[in-house]
């Protein structure tokens, strides 16, 4: 059993929820395949590691010319279109039977994927470690590099 | 296949992916080397997706079946 791990390293990059599931579900699920996880947490995929955060991710309709919302791309930038298309893509998920992020999250957290939380960004939006989930830790380029030259699989979302 | 002994079986119905193999993972995790378990699942991306995660984990997939959009994998654990 000294077989090398397999390791996937993922970049996240967004934090809306059709940006946020494929890392969380990537991760989750390379873990279940005996893979080495990690993933690095940058811009607005930071969101991510916000305490209370996941679950409160958006979608917006603006820009996103296939959501399946009847409505021209004019209104979908209106007050409340956001909040709307968010309700009907978690009422689609849940109707799909689709694991909540959060449920992700701790799985992939359970498997012992690393976070790693972006300095810079934090130095940018004004983040403090506070802010963020105890089970991230904070680092650099150099810290994912490290991470990721010995990587199988590198994914950039 | 009537000789092998389920000793555990997981109920993965009406989960979408990734779920069925992250519990399976789990299941797996709580049975001992030689044992076996059997996973019941409704999504159909499961079929390939048990494939694959058989070959990737080295976890012997020793049967599968579908019945009216039912899923049955039996795996056995081999390490």
């Amino acid at each position: 059993m000294t077989e090398k791990k397999k390791r996937l390293a993922i970049i996240a990059s967004k934090a809306d929820i059709p940006g946020a599931y494929p890392p969380l579900i990537l991760a989750s699920t390379a873990a279940a395949m005996d893979y080495e996880v990690g993933i690095f947490f940058t811009f607005f995929g930071l969101n991510m590691l916000k305490k209370n955060k996941l679950n409160k991710l958006k979608v917006t309709p603006a820009g996103e010319t296939a959501m399946p919302m009847p409505i021209p791309q004019i209104v979908g930038m209106l007050p409340g279109m956001t909040g709307m298309a968010t309700m009907m893509m978690k009422s689609w998920m849940k109707g799909a039977n689709v694991a909540k992020l959060q449920e992700l999250m701790d799985l992939s957290v359970e498997a012992g994927v690393q976070l790693i939380a972006c300095q810079m960004t934090m130095d940018v939006m004004n983040f403090k470690r506070k802010d963020l989930i105890d089970e991230c830790i904070v680092g650099g380029a150099a810290t994912f590099l490290e991470f990721a030259s010995e990587a199988d699989v590198t994914l950039y979302i | 296949m009537s000789d092998i002994k389920i000793n555990k079986t997981l109920d993965a119905k009406n989960l979408s992916c990734p779920l069925p193999i992250l519990k399976t993972k789990k299941a797996i995790d709580s049975i001992a080397i030689g044992e076996y378990l059997e996973v019941i699942a409704t999504d159909p991306g499961s079929v390939t997706d048990f494939d694959a995660w058989s070959r990737s984990t080295g976890h012997e997939l020793v049967e599968q079946s579908e019945d009216g959009g039912v899923y049955k994998f039996v795996i056995k654990k081999t390490k």
